[in-house]
């Protein structure tokens, strides 16, 4: 039986560029969160874990209406990019940010937390800028933890179905994930690829934790 | 010099009394000591300096350059204030190593300079040889140098020191206080330095600060402190003194003499300006200003009997504790060959004598 490996492919790179954006953007609002006080905090607090609670439906379908080809965002991302966002590869790693930004706010959140405040004051006592003492100081004693957090909002990002079916839909050779083709191989009856599919996500995601998990407990050593 | 006057307020809380700091001093001695009991408000007031805490009102300068004003809005940042700060247990950064630490700090000087200075800081503290270690490899007295090397490597205008000697060991407290004297001599930075250990406010204070409850209650140099305690409250906070309830009965400014009773005795001093017949006060004179003698016949003038509870034997000295709270330290050689007595007198010398 020849596989058709574009599946795994995609879902990889689709979770690797995932992850990098988050990491970026979860980091930022982690660090919002967890070093400045100001109004909406609470707001922002609720809406980073919404997505961890929300049905994935329920999201796919807020980000349709968000990013639809007539709608506000859409048209935005159309006229920078000169595409359209939904159905394509692209939505998918919308798709799996909204697993990937929650998983990563709560665990740097937590990191940044229990960062000694000294060190921080010591760095900003000695001339050193808010970027500075985040570069320099905050992140190299967390980056254990940060890693580790990432590595599991990888393995999130690998995993999504329910959004990416909504928003990238399931074009075989386009926008088909491997948890899409899994789910695609079933209903099609080829039972063969979905159990080989199945296995290798396993295995994936069994390296992945063990991996994780190794980072974590050696940083607690 | 430092011109502060603020005010804070902290709402009282289910797990905390409301606290409110309202202070206000000049600090221009090479070292000023903020002593007082935990709560008083003194790591408060560092920070505050420092720019890690935001009073309510008032205003901080630092040679003529305002720091904070709350009138004005202005609220410089911790970064830009150029105080060295040291922290209690020392806020080494632990991913970087010794050198990399002094670096960080020297990071405000120009590129070239920046390698320089920091070896000669290395050389200066006796730390070239663990120059390549991590902070958790260092020995406490190491950690201990890098700390303040790292402190005054940029050159600050003011050096906030935050109780380190704190659980120290006395050879490393020795150690210490060399070192902060060292660097008073050849850094010549004011030093604002919290604590609430006397001996320190006497090793290494020009002036002392004493604060209560937010409340500055003394400021002096820490010897003039010490003799003169402004009130019980102080006296009680320096913790050296015998303080004995007593009423005035006599005073007499020609011949400069007063008469106190003190627990059914009656004790003569000096003469007590500003004080009337008939007040109440606090006798308030230290151990070794008092004398214990062996019990032979009548009590003397100002010599009252005493029951002896306790003994504490030090190496140099011996206190002894009598019944009432009175303590009296006497140098070892004296103590003994008063040993073996069986019943005490102890002697309140006139002029020793000090109400409050």
């Amino acid at each position: 039986m020849a596989v058709d490996w574009f599946p795994l492919w995609l879902s990889l790179k689709v979770a690797l560029i995932a992850t990098a954006l988050s990491l970026v953007i979860g980091l930022w609002l982690a660090y919002l969160l967890a070093h400045r006080r100001f109004r909406g905090m609470e707001i922002l607090d609720a809406a980073t874990a919404l997505p961890l609670v929300l049905p994935p439906t329920v999201l796919g379908y807020y980000l349709l209406v968000l990013f639809g080809r007539q709608a506000g965002l859409g048209r935005l991302y159309e006229w920078v990019t000169g595409s359209p966002l939904v159905f394509t590869w692209q939505a998918a790693v919308v798709a799996a940010m909204f697993h990937a930004v929650p998983l990563l706010v709560i665990f740097a959140r937590a990191a940044f937390e229990s960062v000694d405040r000294n060190y921080e004051r010591a760095a900003r006592n000695l001339g050193a800028s808010n970027w500075r003492v985040f570069w320099k100081v905050t992140l190299p004693l967390t980056r254990r933890s940060i890693l580790a957090a990432a590595i599991l909002a990888f393995a999130r990002s690998l995993g999504d179905f329910g959004i990416t079916i909504m928003i990238a839909g399931n074009i075989p050779g386009r926008t088909q994930t491997v948890a899409v083709a899994i789910y695609d191989a079933v209903e099609s009856g080829n039972g063969a690829l979905a159990r080989t599919l199945v296995v290798i996500v396993s295995v994936v995601a069994v390296v992945i934790l063990s991996l994780a998990n190794r980072l974590v407990a050696r940083h607690a050593s | 010099m430092l011109e502060l006057r603020v005010r804070k307020r902290f709402a009282g809380r289910p797990d905390s009394a409301p606290f409110s700091l309202e202070l206000e001093f000049r600090a221009g001695a090479s070292v000023t000591v903020l002593f007082g009991p935990s709560g008083a408000g003194k790591t408060l007031t560092l920070d505050s300096i420092a720019g890690f805490a935001v009073p309510d009102e008032g205003r901080i300068l630092l040679d003529d350059e305002i720091l904070f004003d709350a009138a004005s809005g202005v609220n410089l940042p911790a970064r830009a204030r150029h105080c060295g700060y040291v922290f209690q247990n020392y806020a080494l950064f632990p991913h970087m190593t010794l050198r990399q630490n002094l670096a960080f700090a020297a990071e405000r000087r120009p590129r070239l300079e920046r390698h320089r200075k920091v070896s000669e800081m290395l050389e200066r503290f006796h730390l070239a040889d663990a120059a390549g270690r991590r902070p958790h490899e260092l020995s406490g007295g190491q950690k201990q140098r890098c700390s303040i090397a790292r402190a005054v490597i940029g050159s600050p205008r003011l050096l906030l020191l935050d109780e380190p000697a704190r659980g120290l060991d006395a050879p490393l407290r020795r150690e210490l206080y060399d070192l902060l004297r060292q660097v008073r001599a050849e850094f010549s930075i004011p030093t604002i330095l919290v604590t609430h250990d006397l001996e320190e406010c006497f090793e290494l204070g020009d002036e002392m600060l004493i604060l209560r409850e937010g409340r500055l209650v003394q400021s002096g140099p820490p010897r003039a402190i010490a003799e003169r305690p402004a009130n019980v409250e102080v006296a009680r906070l320096l913790g050296i003194f015998n303080l004995l309830p007593a009423d005035v009965v006599e005073l007499n400014p020609q011949r400069n003499l007063s008469r106190l009773r003190v627990g059914g005795f009656d004790l003569a001093g000096p003469y007590f300006p500003g004080r009337f017949k008939g007040d109440r006060v606090w006798l308030c004179v230290r151990p070794d200003q008092l004398s214990a003698m062996a019990r032979n016949g009548a009590p003397g003038a100002n010599q009252v009997p005493a029951q002896l509870l306790r003994v504490v034997e030090m190496p140099d000295s011996a206190r002894l504790e009598f019944a009432g709270e009175v303590r009296v330290q006497m140098p070892r050689a004296e103590y003994e060959k008063q040993k073996a007595n069986k019943e005490w007198l102890v002697e309140f010398p006139q002029q020793s004598l000090r109400v409050l």
